[in-house]
């Protein structure tokens, strides 16, 4: 029985050391699981914090960015931020705001030849393939040029004038003798670099930037559309269709060409 | 001399004479090195956005110096290849270099030379130790690798570096350079939680960033000795300064070595400048003339 006791008593310890090694990895986990938790909250990034030019998707950036900040220095314009505790930015991460300062879209992008770890992708060459967001005009009711004015500030101020921005000529109904000319964004050619939304006269800009997912719907896989078809083949798909008469319509003259103007009316 | 024998009566007065400069000096000589160089990496990354003289940008977590001096957080690459991304050549080369560096030096030299922090959790020991305030609640030493473990796991599950998000050392230096925001708050919480709650609590306890370098601090060439620990009067000192007092025991009480290899040691030089009796000293890991015990 003497012989026991000494196993007894270390098995005792060994008990002891057990169930505090146990309290104090069970409490590290549970730490971090909460910290997980906290950090995927913390992840969402609001609509208006554009990555600098060349950031991979989110997720993939918020494992690549090391927030060393070599970007926002690298940057010659100053535009860019490295998100302090506090802001709904993930810590530490570099962003901008476009209604505080856009990018100015440097050729040789030197915040993406800045960045050590590739969080900024290299493979991007011309920053005219960079897509830091979509800009959208999103207030119609306010923008000026929708009121039936030449602001065009958006259009003027677009370092991809007539491309990424183009103005579409309108008829407007409400004077019945002027054009509309609409601020247009092309997803094709926009870089999302927030000049527009920058220098938009509004005191809130109606064209703003959001990122590409928010800003842009898509189409089903399946849908064709049938003037790229036709210009890619030459004709169209189906050939000639029967021009079928539109029944009880017979003998019925022509409508009437535009309505002439007003002539009573005053600007 | 000259006092002694004008006043031969008088002769106690002469046995405490009022320290002058340079021994005040010599009494926190590591202490005064160690601030500089905290202070002067922390003025290097600040003399460019302060200054605009730009010697070396970005900061802790990964910096260029010159232009051609890459360095990387191995923390921070750790987290990188959990969360399942492999940084550019730039990264890896600067963890290369930091790790290379830390495994000469002893990677917790990191800990008490460089971290913005450790002022901070000083100030906290040395206000506890003033205010006289005991006891408290400090987690097992173990828990900064249980926790270093877990949140690498995490990261690896949610493919985000999650420790990133709470990290108050790049939070803080980087908040000094950048802009802290809320980071204040962070650093008075480890500050009051160093103070009232756990002595050496955040340092010596919890932090993950330091568990990595103690995990590059094995091979460390300078290391502390108590080579002369045959005259130790166990006043203490040492103890009550060490931010890793459980280093000091096997060295200076223990009939092996006299060389501190513990890998929590960081390498700050306290216990040799508070010990009146001059038992520690810094010395290599090689050095065989202190594996004998002296005697006084």
């Amino acid at each position: 029985m003497a012989a026991s006791t000494p196993v007894k008593e270390s098995r005792r310890q060994f008990l002891a050391t057990l169930s505090k090694v146990a309290g104090v990895a069970g409490g590290a986990c549970l730490f971090s699981l909460g910290l997980g938790l906290y950090a995927r909250q913390a992840s969402a990034l609001p609509a208006q914090a554009l990555r600098p030019p060349g950031a991979l998707v989110e997720d993939a950036f918020l494992a690549a960015c090391l927030r060393c900040g070599l970007c926002v220095h690298g940057c010659p314009y100053d535009m860019l931020k490295l998100a302090s505790p506090g802001t709904p930015v993930a810590t530490g991460t570099p962003y901008f705001t476009a209604r505080d300062k856009p990018c100015e879209m440097c050729e040789d992008i030197p915040c993406v030849a800045a960045c050590p770890s590739g969080a900024l992708d290299r493979s991007l060459k011309d920053i005219g393939k960079a897509r830091m967001g979509l800009a959208a005009l999103v207030d119609q009711e306010n923008c000026l040029n929708f009121l039936g004015l030449r602001c065009d500030v958006c259009y003027r101020v677009c370092p991809v004038i007539d491309k990424a921005i183009t103005l579409e000529n309108l008829h407007n109904p409400r004077s019945d003798r002027h054009a509309l000319l609409l601020p247009t964004v092309h997803s094709e050619h926009c870089t999302g670099c927030g000049k527009c939304e920058r220098a938009c006269v509004l005191p809130e800009a109606a064209i703003k930037i959001y990122p590409i997912k928010l800003a842009k719907g898509s189409l089903p896989d399946h849908y064709r559309k049938s003037w790229e078809e036709k210009a890619a083949h030459g004709g169209s798909l189906i050939g000639e269709q029967i021009q079928l008469p539109v029944r009880g319509m017979e003998g019925t003259p022509p409508a009437p060409a535009q309505p002439t103007l007003d002539s009573t009316w005053k600007p | 001399m000259e006092k002694a024998s004008a006043a031969p009566g008088n002769t106690t007065d002469a046995v405490v004479p009022a320290p002058t400069f340079f021994a005040r000096l010599r009494w926190g000589k590591w202490l005064l090195l160690r601030r500089m160089s905290q202070a002067g990496i922390l003025g290097l990354f600040l003399l460019g956005p302060w200054f605009g003289i730009w010697i070396v940008t970005g900061n802790l977590s990964s910096s260029m110096t010159l232009g051609v001096l890459p360095l990387t957080d191995p923390l921070l690459i750790m987290q990188s290849w959990a969360a399942g991304y492999m940084p550019y050549q730039d990264a890896l080369i600067g963890v290369a270099i930091v790790v290379a560096f830390y495994l000469l030096v002893g990677g917790r030299v990191f800990c008490s030379w460089v971290c913005p922090v450790n002022p901070i959790t000083d100030a906290a020991a040395a206000l506890r130790r003033k205010l006289g305030i005991k006891g408290g609640r400090a987690p097992a030493a173990s828990t900064r690798y249980w926790l270093l473990g877990s949140l690498l796991v995490t990261a690896f599950v949610t493919g985000n570096m999650v420790w990133e998000f709470v990290n108050p050392v790049s939070m803080l230096h980087r908040g000094l350079i950048f802009g802290m925001g809320f980071g204040w708050l962070v650093v008075l919480g480890i500050f009051l939680y160093d103070l009232l709650v756990a002595s050496r609590g955040w340092c010596g306890h919890l932090c993950p960033m330091g568990a990595t370098y103690a995990l590059l601090n094995r091979t460390a060439v300078p290391r502390v000795s108590a080579a002369k620990r045959a005259a130790c009067d166990d006043c203490m000192d040492c103890f009550t300064v060490c931010p890793e007092p459980q280093v000091i025991r096997p060295a200076l009480k223990g009939d092996g070595s006299p060389l501190i290899k513990d890998p929590e040691c960081t390498n700050c030089g306290r216990c040799i400048e508070v010990c009146a009796l001059d038992v520690f000293r810094f010395t290599t890991r090689f050095s065989a003339s202190t594996h004998r015990r002296t005697t006084s």
